[in-house]
């Protein structure tokens, strides 16, 4: 777990590498809370990372609704699979308003009994 | 292999669904597609996916889950029902019914087999593609609420036959190890999620916010045939911290009503949420809210109205959805009122009727030789309710021809396609009941007289035409009841048959001698001999008589007799009769001699004193019956037995079919049930007896053929005839 919070641009921009669970949300959500004290308009960078789970979803709700509150821009881009794969299991990709790159695995396609 | 008895069950119940998909499929081949048709096209694939799967039967359930989808696309309307997909779908129903077979055999489909349900698979998959769409994400506004479009897309089916799983999880369980997504991926393996909301309104704002707390909560519908022990041991490690509900398809109201209770979010919000999955339609929504504001205090407006008229949900879909589950329900209704039965207990029912009565018999003979009028009276009731018992016994083996009929739908779909004619099945009489066996046999020569029929009887469109008759050939099956005896015909407007040409040809075959005098029907008849069931037969009737003598010799093993009626050019009717039942009749006991004879009631028309109303006409052939013609024959003669010649002889008129003939008699016995006994072997070449029954005393009657008897009055006076015709030359 890393995360970088690089000022040198207009708009701040925050890479999450690695885990966004349960075992990494206590730490992110004061890092995300500061860096979106900080910026008008910021940006997570969810490419790297590779875990995501109900709690990390949670925090991204959070800050989501957190920067609205505030009147600050907030958006998410990048997402790795791993991340794409749960906001399409939870059905709350438009909630987070994001342009995002639909895959779809074939190989999950309608298996049922 | 020795399936088991569940198995049966499953292969029986897979090919009841086949047969009325096959039934709903060559509807929706010819006529504009009607919902429910289709519904019930949906239906028979579900449960046979449904039922495959729990018996782990994975070449079934992936089969029949392609077809499904496709039906499932054309249910909610976004693929029409063409012809060319339902002849595609008679193919899969081909294909389904060829797997259960090997089911049933316990033997594995061959590669052959594999290859066409791969094709048949691509050909479905082809139908599925390029009519997906994603729906866009909504960057303006901030919607507390998105719909997740999980697995296949659902969205015209109102899923009341989905489940509906409220989950609220407790705040420990992110601590305690877990991820409520892993329950929803576990749920997965257990159905499908048709829709999934993910409640996110508990969350609470950033400094209020514990990250390691869990918030979340789902409002699942959930398509699955697993139990609900199942879908709930799913939950077990959560158990005690979490809020779960569980509603199976088709809950009650109420329970809904106590779920909008029991859950944390509002009413309003739950019920949108409700409705969203799928799992409520908006008027069901509308009349549990109503429901709970008559109980409550400040009345709503009612959400269903809201969601209707915002246009979240189109009416028509709501009403589609509820005509549907009314539906749904009702067979369900139907279906509760029917018991499976093997066929042999029932088999065993009627013998036991059939010892009962000859007992009975016993009994009453007893109680007349006593003289007591009591227990002649008590035998008499007894004997009354015996006969009901009997009728009734008889009657849970009857069953209505019409499912047989109907799988001649098919046969003339797949004959007309493969002989290039358009040709009409028109049935008639369908409620027409006989015996389970009976029908059981009747299949397959009655397959052989229809493709007949549509072979060689009704002619080529162009012929058609030249003759004047419309271009679409009719071929009707009819049945109905005819004294005691049950008559199938399979009737076509083709060109009839060709008197000249049978004749020569059964004069080549030796059937007949060169210049016997034969009736147009004798003629016609003749196709049924054996000797014309050949390849090369003359090319207007070619094939005519194939096999005719198979469908003489099955319908003969059945005690029925076959004839043929025949208009040249306007067609031909092929008329099968038989016996309604095999085992048990009403017959009426004459005596001759020191024997009793039983004649079938149902083909007794009078009994009349043979000197006093019926005179002889001399010859010993025919009695002048009022004026008209009877031929008649003692049974003492006939069966030549010994003794004198009463003085008072009585004719019984037998009537059979169009044939009408006088049995005489020395004695009238009157009325008696008869349990019918096969004769043995030795009797086999006896024409006149069809077979024999135990009398009450023990003794033995044996029971006259009518139609075998009056075969051989008429084929002796032909003989006869032609013989006097000859000499007379």
């Amino acid at each position: 777990m890393a995360n970088r919070n690089t000022k040198n641009q207009p708009s701040s921009r925050i890479v999450i590498v690695g885990e966004l669970t349960i075992y990494t949300v206590l730490e992110l959500k004061d890092n995300l809370l500061a860096g979106l004290s900080t910026n008008d308009e910021l940006e997570l960078d969810l490419s790297k990372v590779n875990e995501f789970d109900g709690a990390g979803l949670q925090l991204l709700v959070m800050i989501k609704k957190e920067a609205a509150m505030l009147g600050k821009v907030l958006s998410f881009t990048g997402h790795s699979p791993a991340v794409m794969e749960l906001l399409d299991l939870s059905g709350l990709a438009g909630f987070f308003g994001d342009p995002l790159l639909i895959v779809r695995k074939p190989t999950q396609e309608g298996k049922s009994i | 292999m020795i399936p088991d008895e569940y198995l049966q069950t499953f292969v029986v119940e897979c090919r009841e669904l086949l047969e009325q998909m096959e039934e709903a499929l060559l509807i929706v081949e010819q006529a504009a597609e009607d919902p429910e048709i289709i519904n019930a096209i949906f239906r028979a694939a579900h449960t046979i996916k449904g039922s495959a799967g729990m018996f782990g039967i994975d070449a079934i359930v992936e089969f029949t889950h392609a077809a499904e989808s496709v039906l499932d696309r054309v249910r909610s309307g976004d693929i029409t029902m063409s012809s060319v997909l339902a002849a595609l779908f008679i193919e899969v129903h081909d294909h389904l019914r060829e797997l259960i077979n090997h089911v049933a055999e316990g033997t594995q489909a061959g590669e052959e087999t594999d290859h066409r349900g791969n094709n048949l698979i691509a050909q479905l998959e082809a139908h599925l593609g390029g009519t997906k769409e994603d729906r866009p994400g909504n960057p303006g506004e901030m919607p507390v609420v998105q719909e997740a479009k999980l697995e296949r897309e659902q969205s015209g089916a109102v899923g009341t036959d989905h489940w509906h799983l409220s989950l609220r999880f407790g705040p420990e369980v992110f601590r305690n190890g877990m991820d409520p997504f892993s329950f929803v991926r576990c749920l997965c393996s257990l159905g499908s999620i048709v829709q999934l909301v993910t409640l996110i309104d508990a969350i609470p704002d950033a400094e209020h916010m514990d990250s390691e707390t869990c918030y979340l909560g789902f409002e699942i519908s959930f398509s699955s045939e697993a139990d609900k022990l199942a879908i709930e041991s799913i939950f077990n490690f959560v158990r005690s911290d979490c809020l779960i509900r569980i509603l199976p398809p088709h809950s009650k109201a109420s329970e809904y009503q106590r779920l909008i209770q029991a859950l944390p979010e509002q009413e309003m919000r739950l019920g949108e949420i409700l409705v969203k999955c799928g799992t409520l339609t908006p008027e069901e929504l509308d009349s549990i809210l109503r429901l709970q504001s008559e109980h409550g205090d400040d009345p709503q407006r009612p959400i269903g109205e809201v969601l209707v008229e915002q246009q979240m949900v189109s009416p028509p879909v709501v009403e589609a959805a509820l005509e549907k589950q009314k539906q749904v329900k009702e067979n369900k209704k139907n279906e509760a009122n029917l018991i499976r039965v093997d066929a042999e207990k029932l088999d065993e029912l009627i013998n036991l009727v059939g010892e009962l009565i000859i007992a009975g018999a016993g009994t009453n003979l007893i109680a007349r030789r006593a003289g007591m009028a009591d227990l002649m009276e008590s035998t008499a009731t007894l004997s009354r309710l015996v006969e009901e018992v009997r009728d009734s016994a008889l009657a849970l083996r009857m069953v209505q021809i019409g499912a047989t009929f109907n799988r001649f739908q098919r046969v003339v779909r797949d004959v007309s396609k493969e002989l290039g004619k358009d040709v009409d099945l028109v049935i008639s009489g369908a409620e027409t009941e006989l015996d389970k066996t009976v029908v059981e046999k009747i299949g397959d020569p009655l397959t052989h007289l229809v493709r007949n029929s549509m072979d060689h009887g009704i002619e080529p469109a162009e012929l058609r035409m030249v003759r004047g008759k419309p271009a679409k050939g009719t071929l009707m099956l009819n049945a109905y009841h005819d004294a005691g005896s049950i008559v199938i015909e399979v009737s076509d407007d083709g060109g009839g048959l060709n008197k000249e040409k049978i004749l020569a040809k059964a004069i080549e075959r030796g059937l007949v001698s060169e210049g016997a005098m034969l009736t147009d029907k004798e003629i016609y008849n003749l196709i049924f001999e054996a000797g014309f069931s050949t390849a090369d037969a003359v090319s207007n009737l070619s094939g005519r008589g194939v096999g005719m003598d198979v469908v003489r010799r099955n319908i003969q093993a059945l005690r029925g007799t076959v004839d043929l009626d025949s208009v040249e050019g306007q067609g031909s009717t092929v008329r099968i009769r038989l016996p309604l039942t095999l085992a048990i009749i009403d017959g009426f006991m004459v005596g001759v001699g020191n024997a009793a004879y039983v004649i079938p009631l149902d083909m007794v028309v009078e009994c009349i004193e043979l000197r006093a109303w019926a005179g002889d006409e001399g010859d010993g052939q025919y009695l002048n019956l009022r004026g008209e013609v009877l031929p008649y024959r003692r049974l003492r003669d006939h069966f030549d037995m010994q003794g004198e010649q009463v003085q008072r002889e009585n004719v019984v008129v037998v009537g059979y079919g169009d044939h009408k003939a006088g049995l005489v008699v020395d004695k009238l016995m009157g009325e008696f049930q008869t349990v019918i006994k096969p004769l043995g072997k030795l009797f086999k070449g006896e024409k006149s007896i069809g077979g024999f029954t135990i009398l009450g005393s023990g003794e033995v009657a044996l029971i006259v053929d009518v139609p075998g008897l009056m075969g051989q009055i008429e084929h002796e006076r032909e003989a006869s005839e032609v013989a006097l015709a000859a000499a007379s030359k």
